[in-house]
């Protein structure tokens, strides 16, 4: 076999163990992954109303759940992921029109998306709560 | 020459299949369709925190929160399930594993919505 066709087994690029992130690389995994925690939250939420529809009993016991401590941090994790998810959302629709390629453009609007996600998360909480 | 590929690689029906772009614009249209019904049913949910069965049942049949649901439970999952297919796509390698997981996932969220938008129905029509 000539070097040439020799598979070489060089380090793959982006290389995870020495990769410093940016930014930019965590808020794209991150709405990966919030897509994947929202699809599977859509799953509880339909059986919430499957379980509405179906006796007091049945109810009851669902909302035991979720006015739990895990039943609650589901939920407050879900709209965590729900605000992140639309806004860095609408982040990505304005790429996908042409706006705010350039990397000062993209750290700035990076920035907003982490900024609205929190405060509107923050807020669903201590509404949601009742905390004033 | 116009293709690149092979006559074998187009007879097995790999690659392009000519319907990147209707997923590419179906992920779109349902982002902004769930823009509004995103922001309508998060606000909805922290203001229905703790609320019992019977606040429950009168806010979901009311007519304008029906209506409003079931394009949730469907815009949604539709949109999640768009998305899913891409995750399995990127990181599910063998042939046979990534159709498996499609198809259950798609099954999943055409049952999950379907019982969802009959629930509300139920609730709506008094069933």
């Amino acid at each position: 076999m000539s070097v040439a066709n020799r598979p070489a087994h060089r380090p793959l690029s982006p290389h995870l163990q020495v990769y410093r992130p940016q930014l930019t690389s965590v808020l794209s995994i991150l709405h990966r992954a919030t897509g994947i925690a929202l699809s599977v939250g859509a799953l509880y939420l339909a059986t919430w109303v499957i379980y509405a529809a179906a006796s007091p009993e049945a109810y009851s016991l669902f909302q035991g759940f979720n006015t739990s401590i895990v039943g609650r941090i589901v939920l407050g994790g879900w709209l965590f992921c729900a605000f992140y998810h639309l806004s860095n959302g609408i982040r990505h629709l304005f790429w996908d029109a042409g706006y705010g390629f350039e990397l000062k453009d993209a750290y700035r609007s990076g920035w907003i998306v982490v900024a609205v996600s929190l405060i509107a998360t923050a807020a669903s909480w201590v509404v949601g709560l009742r905390l004033v | 020459m116009s293709d690149l590929r092979s006559p074998l690689a187009r007879a097995r029906g790999l690659g392009s299949a000519r319907d990147g772009l209707h997923h590419w614009w179906a992920q779109r249209l349902t982002a902004i369709a769930l823009i509004p019904l995103v922001v309508w049913f998060a606000i909805s949910l922290v203001m229905l925190s703790g609320a019992d069965y019977d606040v429950v049942r009168a806010w979901i049949g009311s007519p304008l929160v029906m209506v409003l649901l079931i394009l949730t439970i469907s815009v949604g999952l539709h949109h999640g399930q768009l998305g899913l297919q891409v995750v399995i796509e990127d990181y599910v390698h063998g042939d046979g594993w990534k159709l498996a997981l499609i198809v259950a996932m798609r099954f999943i969220a055409v049952i999950f919505g379907l019982a969802a938008i009959v629930a509300v129905l139920r609730i709506g029509f008094g069933g």
